[in-house]
């Protein structure tokens, strides 16, 4: 029982308590510059999510092979290798996708959520543990990206998933596509989240 | 101590074997990204091809069917499609797709063409009829002009329908909207007027290098240009 309940916490945590974007503030790169639609936040995080897991699976299992003085280096060589299949997949059968989301898929390499939970979590955990705690950060990194897309698309563009909600009449909040309403929209989740903590904190 | 040298020799791998880590670590990735490389090779090729095929169509109304002509020293010439040449530079060369209509009449030329805009390169395409000296369609292959904004060269259609027939002489002008008179003037989309007026500069340019190669071209091979 108690090792149902670590696994779920393992899976759980990434989605909340330890989420990688509202709790951590990692991997902001990719936060603030593709989430201006949804559908590109959903593909960031899918895209994340496969070399995540992937890389995961990959450390956790070569932990003891691995030779401690280049681990770092051979994360990201294991890394980059899957960010590399991601870019040609995409490219390959999703065009449009990949035309959109353009240099950020590369920069995958260096989000340092995914080289953290690696140093963090997959060196030290068995590959069970580790599938689990990346597919919760995965999940919350995920949630989190479409958490900002979704109103950005819906303030900035009137749509979702690019089918128009409001019609003609609705005049689109251009700024919330633009750089800057990646960093409102953010600032004012931060500010959300932060406040649910401390206010859940303040009564026990 | 000795016991205390071999402590330390277990911690501290030979430099051998660190670079046999990572020399393994590094075949493999290559093996991997070899095998998708020459998995989905083929797939991205036939993606651009097929935009480019599509955009030809667009930018030329009543196209059919198009043939790709190469800009060599002696002139424009018909592109040979044998796999040998294929296996050459494709970027080094100058492109223009000649457009027939179903009678097999040529009925215009596609031309490629880029210039710097607001944020980056934008890369188009334009519909060109050498005998009326005009444009006649325009499309934007990519750019990173502003959401909302620059990005109108795309999608605005008051924008587009400039370029359905668009006089190139004397030369392209942008001027107010709404203030269109001559069929050489292009209305600017109001809050990006840097990204209109990039656009008439492309193709004021690339009009510049290519008609006269395009007039001897058609002279040279005694071709009736359709109307």
């Amino acid at each position: 029982m108690e090792n149902v309940n670590q696994n779920a916490q393992e899976f759980f945590k990434g989605l909340w308590k330890e989420n990688p974007i509202f709790v951590s503030v990692l991997g902001m790169c990719p936060t603030l510059a593709v989430t201006n639609t949804a559908i590109n936040s959903l593909a960031m995080g899918l895209a994340t999510t496969f070399v995540l897991v992937c890389s995961s699976i990959l450390v956790s299992a070569l932990k003891s092979v691995i030779p401690k003085q280049v681990r770092i280096t051979s994360y990201i060589i294991i890394i980059a290798t899957f960010v590399t299949v991601v870019d040609f997949t995409l490219a390959a059968f999703t065009p449009d996708i990949h035309k959109e989301l353009g240099a950020f898929i590369a920069l995958i390499v260096v989000n340092c959520l995914i080289l953290g939970r690696q140093e963090a979590f997959a060196s030290k955990n068995s590959v069970g543990l580790s599938i689990l705690d990346a597919l919760g950060m995965s999940a919350g990194f995920s949630f989190a990206l479409l958490c900002i897309g979704i109103p950005r698309e819906i303030l900035g563009s009137g749509s979702l998933f690019s089918f128009s909600l409001f019609g003609d009449k609705f005049e689109p909040w251009v700024v919330m596509i633009l750089p800057p309403g990646g960093f409102f929209m953010l600032g004012f989740l931060l500010l959300i989240f932060n406040w649910y903590a401390q206010r859940r904190k303040a009564h026990g | 101590m000795s016991e205390e040298n071999q402590h330390i020799e277990e911690q501290e791998p030979s430099s051998a074997k660190l670079v046999l880590a990572l020399g393994i670590a590094g075949l493999l990735s290559g093996f991997v990204l070899v095998g998708t490389f020459l998995f989905t090779n083929p797939y991205i090729k036939a993606n651009q091809q097929a935009a480019i095929e599509r955009a030809i169509l667009n930018v030329i109304p009543n196209c059919d069917s198009f043939s790709t002509l190469v800009l060599t020293k002696s002139g424009l010439e018909i592109k040979n499609t044998d796999n040998n040449e294929k296996e050459e530079a494709d970027k080094e060369e100058l492109l223009i797709y000649a457009g027939f209509n179903l009678q097999g009449g040529l009925i215009g030329f596609a031309i490629p063409g880029s210039e710097p805009g607001f944020q980056d390169v934008i890369s188009s395409i334009y519909g060109y009829n050498n005998v009326n000296k005009t444009i006649i369609g325009f499309e934007v292959l990519e750019s990173k002009e502003t959401p909302g904004l620059g990005d109108k060269i795309i999608k605005d259609q008051d924008f587009q329908v400039n370029f359905k027939s668009l006089s190139v002489e004397p030369e392209i002008i942008t001027v107010k909207k709404g203030e269109k008179e001559n069929k050489n003037e292009v209305e600017a989309i109001s809050g990006a007027t840097i990204s209109s007026k990039a656009i008439v500069r492309l193709l004021n340019k690339s009009i510049a290098l290519w008609q006269p190669a395009i007039d001897q071209y058609v002279n040279d091979n005694n071709i009736e240009v359709t109307k």
